[in-house]
């Protein structure tokens, strides 16, 4: 039985009903194996969005199917995608979606909640996630204080805590000085080297060019690009 | 220097079952957002900004309070009023002739006869009958020595009082020594006397086993014995008493001037009625009959009121904090919107949102209850102080109202729990921060 791929779209469509409907996302076969490293890159109102939100289990395709790990996503109800998008997906968003009010530390503890990793190993894994991407000074630190590039690193460590099959990241870069975005380029890069997936989506090109992979999609549609 | 590597252990899953492809919880049931989670969770939210929890909290803090004040002085009240609702006083009865004014002066206008004890006696719900009249001993003396001495100095004389045999009962008197008269002095008009605890002292006689005189005048009376306590007529302490027999022969006593009624709890009305008809049947309006005050009843009716009144604004007052509740909860959720598509994002299902934002609103609920059952307490307790009661609050009210609290939150929580589970992660996660 061979290794099934991490990401499998068949003829996954999105549109959108209404008035008028609109088709966001044209019938699109994609594959990402594991260990890939792929950049989605195209301009605002593309589709990328869409992609994103399909790959992530936030919304459900119309059409066609969606295998993530070699598992229909279609027939899951809507409790057992939440426990599968805690599990075995990592995001990373533009604007880091960190609380406020809560340190770094507990910002990292709080993807342990939802995705079953048993509680004595929470503190472990977040300790290990922060010091990993060179954090481990910061923990009692609110995200407030911390740089952007910082906080990036923090919602980074959020994301591969649970050991997830994939981390998404939109536009990851996106609120981000160039200094910065090196640095989290760079731990995308050491990420890939340790084996995990990545799903980059982004509008920069200078970002999709550190990805092994490059897909470009535009009006809904999806294509490799050399 | 070796990198650590970032790809953390895979999170043991459990074994499906053979030949299917399931979605099983990885870890235990437990590790997966367990109460401990929900509790930190809604612990963290409400802490986050206190000063919001002040005014979220407030309306159920005056709501709970003025509840918890309203029954516990409800409760302190009444225990203040049975205890002034004395047992003497309720079952108390003075019966006396009319006055009307004339020329002259006040004047009785009827009178209470001689066989006024036979006459109460018989009504239903009267216990005991005495009645008394003060007799006019002219310019007589009252002393134990019959010898004039010129050089001892003129004292006060204590009131004479002549009384029927039932008056010591009627008027909760004890004896101290010797005894009470019976009938048979009263009819034979024996000389005896028997002496209220203060003029016993005063006229130097303590006990009556020697058979010591008193001189009214020139003529001796024997002391039967002394008396003492008399609750409904302390003023016969300092009195010579004698029966209402030996007063006519002697002094020409003319009529009693009040009749002292002992009687059944509740037997004031009817008492109060009849006694006049028997006493006088042909001209009852001519006895005065002052029954136990209604005042008691009157007073838990205006007590009543007042609770009412009280417990209506306590349930505004609660009504507008739940809302309050609701409304800043709802507020909460909006602003957390955030926060919500990133739990959702996290592997949060709608229910655990949900859950969060109940268990939030709730333990704000009883927060208000805690706070404000504590300074309804408070309250109960300096009001009492103030007016000297003795503070009475049952400890389950207290309880109740703290736990009502929680519930008026778990009410005014459900609609923002709802709208928080609804919130759709793709729309909160692009609307920023």
């Amino acid at each position: 039985m061979s290794v099934p791929a991490v990401i499998e779209l068949r003829q996954a469509s999105r549109t959108f009903s209404g008035h008028t409907p609109v088709q966001a996302l044209r019938p699109t076969d994609l594959v990402v194996e594991r260990g890939d490293y792929v950049s989605v890159v195209g301009p605002s109102g593309s589709g990328k969005s869409t992609l994103l939100n399909l790959l992530g289990l936030l919304d459900r395709p119309t059409g066609g199917s969606y295998l993530l790990d070699g598992l229909d996503t279609g027939t899951l109800s809507e409790d057992d995608r939440a426990t599968v998008r805690g599990g075995r997906i990592g995001f990373v968003f533009q604007s880091f979606h960190l609380l406020p009010h809560r340190t770094v530390l507990e910002n990292v503890l709080l993807a342990t909640l939802y995705s079953g990793v048993p509680r004595r190993e929470r503190h472990e894994r977040a300790h290990a996630a922060l010091e990993r991407v060179g954090l481990s000074n910061r923990l009692d630190f609110s995200p407030a204080v911390l740089s952007g590039g910082e906080r990036q690193r923090v919602a980074v460590a959020r994301a591969v805590i649970a050991a997830p099959q994939v981390l998404l990241a939109d536009e990851p870069t996106g609120n981000l000085d160039s200094t910065t975005t090196a640095g989290v380029l760079d731990l995308f890069d050491e990420l890939h080297a340790d084996g995990l997936t990545l799903v980059v989506i982004t509008h920069d090109s200078a970002v999709s060019a550190r990805a092994r992979r490059r897909v470009r999609i535009a009006d809904g549609t999806l294509r490799e690009a050399s | 220097m070796r990198v650590p590597r970032l790809r953390l252990p895979a999170v043991r899953e459990r074994h499906a079952a053979r030949g299917t492809r399931r979605v099983v919880p990885r870890g235990s049931a437990m590790d997966r957002f367990g109460l401990r989670d929900l509790l930190a969770e809604s612990a963290y939210g409400i802490a986050a900004r206190p000063g919001r929890l002040v005014l979220t909290v407030l309306g159920t803090v005056l709501g709970i309070g003025s509840l918890v004040v309203t029954i516990g002085l409800a409760q302190t009240a009444a225990g203040q009023i049975s205890r002034q609702f004395d047992a003497v006083a309720a079952t108390q009865v003075v019966v006396e002739p009319a006055t009307a004014q004339s020329a002259s002066g006040q004047r009785a206008t009827g009178r209470i006869p001689w066989d006024v004890e036979d006459r109460l006696g018989r009504l239903a719900g009267v216990e005991q009958v005495g009645a008394l009249a003060s007799v006019d001993v002219g310019d007589a003396t009252i002393t134990t020595v019959p010898v004039h001495d010129p050089s001892a100095a003129t004292l006060a004389q204590p009131p004479v009082v002549a009384a029927t045999p039932g008056l010591l009962a009627a008027v909760r008197g004890t004896v101290v020594t010797g005894r009470w008269f019976d009938a048979g002095h009263d009819e034979r008009a024996d000389r005896v006397v028997v002496l209220g605890s203060r003029a016993a002292t005063r006229l130097g006689v303590n006990r009556v086993d020697s058979q010591p005189s008193v001189f009214i005048g020139d003529r001796a009376y024997t002391v039967m014995g002394i008396v003492d306590d008399l609750a409904r007529r302390t003023d016969l302490l300092d009195a010579v008493i004698l029966p209402v027999g030996t007063a006519r022969a002697d002094f020409g006593l003319g009529a009693l001037e009040q009749a002292q009624v002992t009687i059944a709890v509740g037997a004031g009305p009817v008492v109060g009625e009849q006694a006049p008809v028997a006493l006088a049947p042909n001209n009852p309006e001519t006895i005065d009959v002052q029954t136990p005050p209604e005042a008691p009843a009157v007073r838990a009716q205006v007590q009543a009121d007042v609770n009412a009144i009280f417990l209506a604004l306590g349930a505004v007052a609660l009504l507008v904090g739940g809302l309050g509740i609701a409304n800043i909860t709802l507020l909460s959720v909006r602003e957390r919107v955030g926060e919500i598509g990133l739990r959702r994002a996290l592997g949060a299902r709608t229910s655990d949102i949900g859950r969060q934002f109940l268990v939030e609103s709730a333990v704000i609920g009883l927060l208000g209850g805690l706070v404000g059952a504590t300074l309804g307490v408070g309250v109960v307790a300096g009001v009492s102080l103030a007016k000297h009661w003795t503070p009475i609050l049952d400890t389950w009210v207290t309880l109740a109202a703290a736990l009502l609290g929680g519930v008026i939150g778990l009410l005014a929580g459900t609609y923002p729990a709802l709208k928080a589970a609804r919130v759709e992660p793709i729309a909160a996660l692009r609307g920023g921060a």
